[in-house]
């Protein structure tokens, strides 16, 4: 292994952390943009122009709050919590492809940090771990409200987990193979698979609202029945680890959409732009494409947010077992027989 | 010393510590947290052995499936020392018997495995999920079609007990 291999990747991940904490800084401020624009109000506006500030503002005063700490057995796990939230939110870019390769000082360079042929396993296996943060920081609150919001986010999360795998087995089949890479190659020049699999995405994407524990999915905050969810007694940067690593994880939900369904860096024309204007130049536009579509998605997440109410729980679980899960199924079968379709004629002596 | 050596090392400490802490701490969900930090390590093993889907799903499975249903259920049911059970004497000695026969079996194992030298660079492909589902549904295809008729017969006999609660309600 030489050296340059290392300072190379060490200097994408660093790129890609960055990226992604600016990204989720500046989705709080989008967020309550958007919010504005819907509600028809102005948002912030006072710090810098249009606001733009504002996500500065609210994480130096974060910062400057009261450390509070509840009367708890368990100081060190509740310091823990949003710190496993936090992490489990930054490790998923790792897989993650966001554009072919570049050309500089004479060597190929990957973007991406690391190209494993399981990457759609991991990015599951780090989403699953994502439960820990908030189950152990809503247990070692130490207050029954904590503990319920905690419990409630859990389950719905495990339950929609389910869902979600069966829904991504049908897009497996269809691709053969598990490396985020292959499959953004196999979708270039328009054959997105969300054209293929449009029931697949909708899953999905319905899954991944659960995931976030977003609306119409926020039962975990749920004020009017457990004042703040899992987050109750936490204050100060450790109340904003949580809800940074909200903002994170939903940057990097949009990237995987973005990325499993709507083809990733690829855009029309990328093999003309490939040969007429060299590799970096269709490359940058590649990623500006991701970029685009990642924006696309983060916004969709916050017009359904300010859009439509919050689910009952019953009727959640309901949703998540008695209808996602038989139509992933269903669509898994689906998707075998039309994969099998000459194989099935021959059989049936067509 | 070779910098797998070392990692194994690590790993290995890891491992034990958290397996002990396990059996020794007197609050449950701190065993639990433990419990899943072993789980971790050993999932360090699997990719130490370049096994990385041995490794991906160990840890779905057990650290974020098995684990995150065990912690649910600990913290429902809020264990104290006091309200726990007295196990009549007849399971602590099948306790004590199965642990016997389990001890038996390791020290067997222990007996004729032989150590690892070196980690040996192969090139040939033992790991990648198209190599294990060529062998799992060609050479193993009997052996995995009865796992799997035993995985479903479980969760039918699960849904079974839920529902049997609910009737006498």
């Amino acid at each position: 292994m030489d050296s340059t291999f290392v300072i190379e990747k060490g200097v994408f991940i660093v790129v890609i952390f960055a990226l992604t904490m600016l990204m989720a800084m500046y989705s709080t401020w989008a967020e309550r943009k958007v919010a504005a624009f819907l509600q028809d109000r102005v948002g912030p506006n006072r710090a810098g122009w249009g606001g733009l500030l504002q996500p500065l503002a609210d994480g130096g005063k974060l910062f400057a709050k009261e450390e509070f700490f509840p009367n708890t057995p368990n100081r060190f796990l509740f310091v823990v919590g949003p710190a496993i939230a936090m992490s489990t939110a930054l490790m998923t870019s790792a897989v993650i492809p966001w554009g072919d390769k570049l050309h500089l000082f004479g060597r190929d360079i990957l973007l991406q940090a690391t190209d494993v042929n399981i990457a759609v396993l991991y990015v599951f296996g780090v989403v699953s771990l994502g439960v820990y943060g908030i189950m152990i920081g809503g247990w070692a609150s130490n207050n029954k409200f904590s503990l319920m919001g905690a419990i409630r986010a859990a389950s719905q999360m495990v339950s929609y987990e389910v869902a979600m795998g069966l829904s991504i087995i049908a897009l497996t089949m269809m691709t053969g193979t598990l490396s985020l890479k292959e499959i953004s190659i196999q979708q270039s020049e328009w054959h997105w698979n969300v054209l293929y699999q449009p029931l697949t995405f909708l899953i999905f994407l319905i899954c991944s609202f659960a995931e976030l524990n977003r609306t119409p999915f926020d039962l975990a905050e749920c004020e009017s029945e457990l004042i703040g969810g899992y987050h109750t007694e936490y204050s100060s940067m450790k109340m904003g680890f949580y809800l940074f690593a909200e903002y994170a994880n939903m940057f990097i939900s949009s990237t995987i959409m973005a990325v499993l369904f709507f083809g990733g860096y690829n855009y029309p024309g990328m093999s003309w732009a490939v040969e007429n204007l060299g590799v970096n130049i269709a490359n940058v536009i590649g990623m500006a494409a991701l970029f685009i579509k990642i924006c696309g998605f983060i916004f969709f997440i916050m017009w359904i947010r300010w859009t439509i109410p919050r689910f009952r729980y019953d009727q959640l679980m309901h949703l998540g077992w008695r209808i996602l899960i038989p139509l992933a199924i269903v669509n898994i079968m689906i998707t075998g027989v039309v994969i099998l379709r000459s194989e099935i004629a021959v059989y049936l002596g067509f | 010393m070779s910098t797998v050596l070392i990692l194994f090392c690590v790993l290995s400490a890891i491992t034990l510590l958290t397996a002990f802490l396990t059996i020794f701490s007197r609050n449950p969900i701190h065993s639990a947290i433990y419990l899943v930090i072993c789980f971790f390590s050993i999932a360090g093993h699997y990719l130490l052995l370049n096994a990385q889907f041995l490794a991906i799903v160990h840890i779905i499975v057990y650290s974020g499936a098995i684990m995150i249903l065990l912690l649910f259920t600990i913290m429902l049911m809020n264990l104290n020392e006091a309200d726990e059970v007295h196990k009549p004497r007849f399971t602590r000695l099948g306790a004590i018997v199965s642990f016997c026969l389990v001890c038996l079996v390791l020290i067997k194992i222990f007996i004729n495995s032989k150590p690892i030298v070196e980690y040996d660079y192969t090139g040939e492909d033992y790991q990648s999920i198209k190599v294990l589902g060529k062998a799992l549904l060609n050479e193993y295809m009997v052996p995995f079609e009865f796992a799997s008729i035993l995985l479903l017969v479980a969760m039918i006999g699960t849904v079974l007990l839920s529902k049997k609660e609910k009737l006498e309600k």
